[in-house]
């Protein structure tokens, strides 16, 4: 048991010196294993899933799921410790917001001033079907030939 | 009609939209900073020149300040610091550094003292933050970044990139006398 309980330890000291070497304070510590990467495998699909939809803002096109970015580095770390302390995504993307802005999601949020984005496809699915109704209706009254 | 109207408006429209996405002023990479009106984020943080030191904002509560991100790995804080230097010598209001390690590594710190014994000290004080928390806090997505903070400890003014003299006369020394107008 006690053993097991070494080993553990090992790999969660090992996994977050491969991730942070700087602050080994770090409460995510003990939640990674030796690839960095979460133990709860349904805390690491919401790591991945959240890290996809935030923006780095270094390299404004890319994800800080995929950045090399020093500061995507830190907002992963940010992400994975609000996850081990059990907040939810909502909180986590609450939490960047309310830092670097809207833009730091992938997917704006529905708001008066968004409409416009979100709005936009449908109307133009809209506008289409009805000029292509209005071609098919005088193609109706066609003659053919 | 249709036939007339349809294309106008369509025209219309597009003549708005250009107006406002080419307008040359328009700077498409400037974000907006949501910490603006908002209370600036508190900080306590060791002392570059001392590591046993702290350095924190809320001793500066009812004051106006500037708060300035850099690091010495940062190429444009070291174009910026000339600037810095004069306008700490107008001493209008007090300059509050953050030394930034991006590696998180102790020698940022080693590497910011050399760099403020060389170039000279334009700040009142320098925290140094090496986990890069207070930077996230502040929002801040890359050195240098330069704030304004009120008397009533609300960020007013966020500047990305050097500061320049310009800047400093036509950016922040109008806010600064209207946020002591406002009595603060």
């Amino acid at each position: 048991m006690r053993a097991l309980a070494a080993v553990l330890l090992a790999a969660g000291i090992a996994g977050f010196w491969v991730d942070a070497p700087a602050a080994p304070q770090a409460p995510a510590a003990a939640a990674l294993d030796a690839n960095g990467q979460l133990v709860d495998p349904a805390l690491q699909a919401r790591f991945e899933a959240v890290t996809k939809n935030l923006r780095c803002l270094v390299c404004q096109n890319e994800s800080i799921a995929d950045s090399n970015a020093d500061l995507a580095g830190d907002l992963r770390r940010q992400v994975r410790e609000m996850l081990v302390a059990g907040k939810s995504d909502d909180d986590i993307f609450k939490f960047m917001t309310d830092r670097y802005g809207d833009f730091v999601r992938f997917s704006p949020p529905l708001e008066p001033k968004t409409l416009l984005i979100w709005g936009a496809p449908f109307f133009m699915v809209l506008f289409g079907g009805f000029i292509v109704m209005r071609i098919a209706r005088q193609r109706a009254h066609m003659p053919i030939d | 009609m249709w036939k007339f109207l349809l294309p106008f408006a369509a025209f219309l429209a597009l003549v708005v939209l250009f107006a406002f996405g080419l307008n040359p002023k328009r700077d498409i990479h400037a974000l907006p900073s949501p910490l603006i009106g908002k209370p600036a984020p508190l900080f306590s943080l060791s002392q570059v020149n001392d590591p046993t030191g702290t350095v924190t904002n809320k001793s500066l509560q009812g004051q106006v300040y500037v708060l300035n991100v850099w690091g010495t790995w940062c190429p444009e804080c070291r174009v910026e610091h000339p600037a810095l230097l004069a306008i700490s010598k107008q001493n209008v209001v007090p300059i509050i550094g953050i030394d930034w390690s991006i590696d998180h590594g102790d020698g940022e710190r080693q590497k910011a003292k050399q760099w403020l014994e060389q170039l000279g000290n334009p700040y009142s004080e320098v925290a140094f933050d090496q986990d890069g928390r207070t930077v996230i806090d502040w929002g801040v997505t890359a050195a240098p970044e330069t704030f304004l903070v009120d008397g009533h400890g609300r960020v007013i003014y966020k500047f990305v990139s050097a500061v320049t003299g310009e800047v400093w006369e036509h950016e922040f020394l109008p806010r600064i006398a209207a946020a002591r107008r406002a009595g603060a």
